[in-house]
This record gives structure tokens, sequence and C-alpha cells, in this order.
């Protein structure tokens, strides 16, 4: 199982914190699968020009191809004005109408305030659904206080990721075993 | 549509067009080299003019995973290795051409096959043509509505003066040699949308619609509203022929057919676009509806005349070497189309009026 962390902003720490802290749980719980972070700020990709993704080149393409390749993809996103940063819906642009077709991807939020906690409903939600992604519905929302000098010291928001890594690889697990029975009906 | 060399009367038109894609084939992993591909393309146009088929087109992509970048030079050899069948391009990338060269190539192809070339003129769906070639894909509109109204221009007028932003000044120029009836047929190849097909519509020229599947019914709109802007500027829409095209897989039965084209299907779309396709959406393909050509000989005539009472097309294209498919069952789709799909085809849509 191939798993992609992303880290949607090149700016601040506490989206990139979260993705570490999410990606070494998964790690420990899941030794056999393959787990990459990909912080956008260590790439530096060009805008969306509605071209097929890989015939872009160099990180543009490097990125893209590995969400592509994945069968799991974690999205760690701050809020910025009430949304997604730029940078994150670049990624989207970048890729196919269908990229998240029998992908699951689930979902962190890093916000300066609760009253950002639909945000990921409103926002980011709408565009994994129309590129056809299987959404883990719950996400983990993290407030600025929950950090501490680039650690998380809420264990609630702990626990909270613990069990949205596990919910991430049990879907990729049940919707493998839907296709697996739909395909099974299928004579070609 | 005497200008576009087509006699409705008869029927439909059945083609055959290739976008000159060279894929390993998915159930063997074995791919055959660039120069048995290309030789493979004339072949298969033997076959097709022998089967008596209308049309075979070959088009170019500048791109991985495609061998006809080249397309009017194999053209001409299918010209020259054929008798009665048009030969067409499917499509030429004009945005990224000189429409003076391509005129003159076309030409000459019409002299080489005795008046049965075609252009199909196209936008390019990828960007590998700009970049090879040094065009901005942000010139992208532009580029091909510019030099798709030249090579208009030099296919109606003997002497040309025009100018331009993406070529030098023509000044009394005249293009020779010059075809055999007077005039090339000349199309608009359009994506599925109806904004490609309307530009179309603005000129009056014909157009051949890409339809890599789904619901036939989706591609109404596009035809119709082609129609539509044609006639409100002035073209009488019973001049204008449409080519409506199609992915193409048959078998004696259906269960054959749909098991030995998946594979080529899928692992051709995830080549070219990075996403695979859908088995669900295939299992639903063998619906009359459906406009995936995939089927046994009976399912593809109920699917081509459900299109013909949709559209009222002059042309169907069937594309049926995606993928990978070996040279074998290229030329059992043509002998099952020439015996018994295309013979049905015109009986039912032959002095169609429209």
């Amino acid at each position: 199982m191939k798993i992609i962390g992303i880290s949607g902003s090149i700016v601040g720490s506490k989206t990139r914190t979260a993705m570490t802290y999410t990606l070494e749980l998964a790690r420990k719980k899941y030794p056999d699968a393959e787990i990459e972070l990909l912080d956008l700020a260590d790439y530096e990709l060009v805008f969306s020009d509605g071209r097929n993704y890989s015939d872009y080149e160099g990180d543009t393409k490097t990125v893209t191809e590995a969400i592509m390749a994945a069968d799991a993809i974690i999205i760690g996103t701050p809020t910025f004005q009430a949304s997604i940063p730029a940078t994150l819906k670049n990624i989207f642009d970048l890729l196919p109408v269908d990229a998240f077709r029998d992908k699951v991807v689930s979902i962190l939020v890093t916000a300066g305030t609760p009253k950002h906690y639909l945000m990921a409903e409103q926002q980011l939600k709408p565009i994994l659904a129309y590129m056809k992604a299987h959404i883990v519905p719950l996400y983990v929302f993290i407030e600025e206080k929950d950090f501490h000098r680039k650690e998380i010291v809420n264990d609630d928001v702990l626990f909270r990721l613990e069990r949205l890594v596990e919910d991430t690889v049990r879907y990729v697990d049940a919707f493998a075993g839907i296709r697996a029975a739909k395909d099974a009906e299928y004579d070609f | 549509m005497k200008q576009y060399r087509m006699d409705t009367d008869k029927g439909i038109e059945f083609g055959l067009y290739s976008i000159g894609d060279h894929m390993p084939n998915p159930h063997t992993g074995s791919m055959i080299n660039a120069e048995q591909r290309i030789q493979e393309f004339i072949e298969a146009s033997k076959l097709a003019d022998e089967g008596g088929l209308d049309v075979f087109a070959v088009g170019e992509s500048h791109q991985p995973h495609f061998t006809t970048q080249a397309h009017t030079v194999l053209l001409g050899a299918i010209a020259q290795a054929t008798k009665n069948i048009k030969v067409a391009s499917s499509s030429t990338v004009l945005s990224t051409s000189d429409p003076v060269r391509v005129f003159e190539d076309f030409v000459t192809l019409d002299l080489i096959s005795k008046g049965r070339a075609e252009i199909v003129a196209g936008r390019g769906s990828r960007v590998g043509a700009y970049n090879l070639l040094g065009y901005d894909v942000n010139d992208y509109e532009e580029l091909f509505e510019e030099k798709m109204e030249l090579l208009l221009k030099l296919n109606n007028e003997a002497t040309i003066t025009w100018k331009g932003q993406f070529r030098a000044p023509l000044n009394r120029a005249s293009i020779l040699p010059q075809p055999i009836h007077g005039r090339l047929p000349i199309w608009r190849a359009v994506g599925g949308t109806p904004a490609s097909a309307i530009k179309s519509g603005y000129a009056g020229v014909p157009i051949m619609v890409a339809m890599l599947g789904g619901p036939s019914i989706n591609f109404k709109a596009t035809i119709d509203s082609y129609r539509e802007t044609a006639a409100r500027n002035g073209f009488d829409p019973a001049t204008l022929p449409v080519t409506t095209t199609g992915l193409f897989y048959t078998a004696t039965n259906s269960q054959d057919a749909q098991r030995e084209l998946y594979p080529h299907l899928n692992s051709g779309f995830q080549a070219i676009r990075g996403t695979g396709y859908p088995k669900q959406q295939f299992a639903q393909s063998p619906d009359p509806r459906d406009a995936l050509m995939v089927g046994s000989p009976q399912q593809i005539i109920e699917k081509i005349l459900y299109q013909h009472e949709l559209f009222g097309h002059q042309r169907f294209f069937a594309q049926l070497d995606f993928g990978g498919v070996p040279f074998d069952k290229i030329a059992r789709n043509i002998e099952l189309i020439a015996t018994e799909i295309m013979p049905a085809v015109k009986k039912h849509t032959a002095n169609h009026k429209e």
C-alpha cells in the first residue's frame, strides 16, 4: 500500500508538524506500507496550465506522479482566508478530473481559530468529491493552541491522528474489497 | 455534400482512423517495433480498401507512445498501396504547422491518390507538438483559428493575399499544385463539447467529433448546436457532413469482444492519461445507447443506427487499434466490418434525406 502525505502550504510549521506526527504513527502501525511526505515547501511547482500531469517537467511532474501512484493520500492543510491555501488548490488543478478515482483521501486541518472548523466540509471535501475520491468522513481539526514549539501538546489530537491513520488504511482495504467483488462480476 | 465528395444516397460512410499510438499488447506484454507498426498501418489500409470501406485516416501526435508524427508521409504510402478508399488525417495538428505546407502536402496526396485526399484539422489535445515544434500553448485558440482561416482560403481561392500574426504575409501567392477536383474536403476535428463544434459552425466547416465513450446522447447537444450555428451564419446544414467516431472492437460474440478489448483500453488510457478505464463503466458499454463501439457485429450495428437516429450523421469513423491491438485482431475487425456491419449500416441509412 502506498500512502502519500501532503503538507499543503509552503509557509508555517503547524501543518508540517502535524503531518510528520501522522506519518510517524502510520509507519509504526503499518511497517509494510510505503509512506512518503510531500511537503510543498520542498518543491518548486508551476501553476497549472491545463495540460496532462505527465506533460509537466521537474518538481511538478515528480509531485503529481507520486500522488497519482498512491493508494491513499493524507492531506494536511492550514486555513487561509477561510479556505485551503492556493498552493494546495494548485495541486488539484494540476491533476486530472478523476485523479482520485479508487483512491482514499483523508484530511487534517490546522487553523488559528475553532471558527474554521467547517472549512474542510465547505472548501476541501467538494473538490475531493468532484475528483472522485473515497473521502474518510472524519477529519482531524488542530488549533494553534494544540502546538508548542513544533510539537503537538494535546493528547486528544494525537489519539485522533491515530484514528485518522487507521481509518485511512481501513478505507483502502474496504474499497479494494468492494472493487474486487464488483470486478468478479465482470467477464473481462 | 458533393463538395465533400460524399454521396449520402448510398448510406453513411464507414471509415477507420488511428491516432498512431504505439503501445505493448497488454495480453502478452510484447511490443512490436516502430517499423512493424508503420508497415501494419499500410497493411490495414489495404484490407480496408479491399473490404470496400470508405475512408482510412491517420493522425499526428508528438508525444511518447506514438509513431505517426509524419502522418502525411504515411498517408502517401497508404494512397499508393490502395485504390478506392479515401485517405484522410485524424487529425493534422494545424496549430503547429504552416497551413501552406499542409495544403501542399495534401494536394500532393490528392494527386497521388487520384482525388481521394481529405484534411481533418485539429488543435491537438496534448502539448507535445507545441513544445517540440516551438509554439506557445497559450496561443492555443488563436493559432488554430488563424491557421484554419488561411487553410480554407488556400482551398477556396486561386491567388492569396493574406496577413496574420503567426506566419509571414502572402501577397498574391498561388499554391501549387492544385487538387484534382478544384478543392479538398477540409474538416475540423472537434472535442465532444458544444463550444468546440460551434466554432466550426461559424465557418460552415464539416466536423469530426471525438467520442471516447459515455452515452451517445451526450453528443447530441454538440452536433445540434453546430448545425444551428451554421444555419445562423448563412450555411445550409444539409450541405455540411458530420462524422461521429468511436473506439471500436467487435468479435463474434459480445463476451469475447469485451474480454479482448478491455485490457487494451485500460492500459492505453493508463499510458496516455495516467488513469485507466473504469471497469464499471466498461460493463455498461454493450448497451446500444453507449458510444463505445464494443460488442458483437449485431450490437455494433444497433449502436451505429441508434446514433444515426440521434444525429443523422454522414460518416462513422472507427478507432480499432488503440492500446496495442495486435494485427490479426485488427484484420479480423476489418473483416467483420466489411462483411457484416457496414453492409447492414449502409442498407439502413441509404437514401436518408436530412
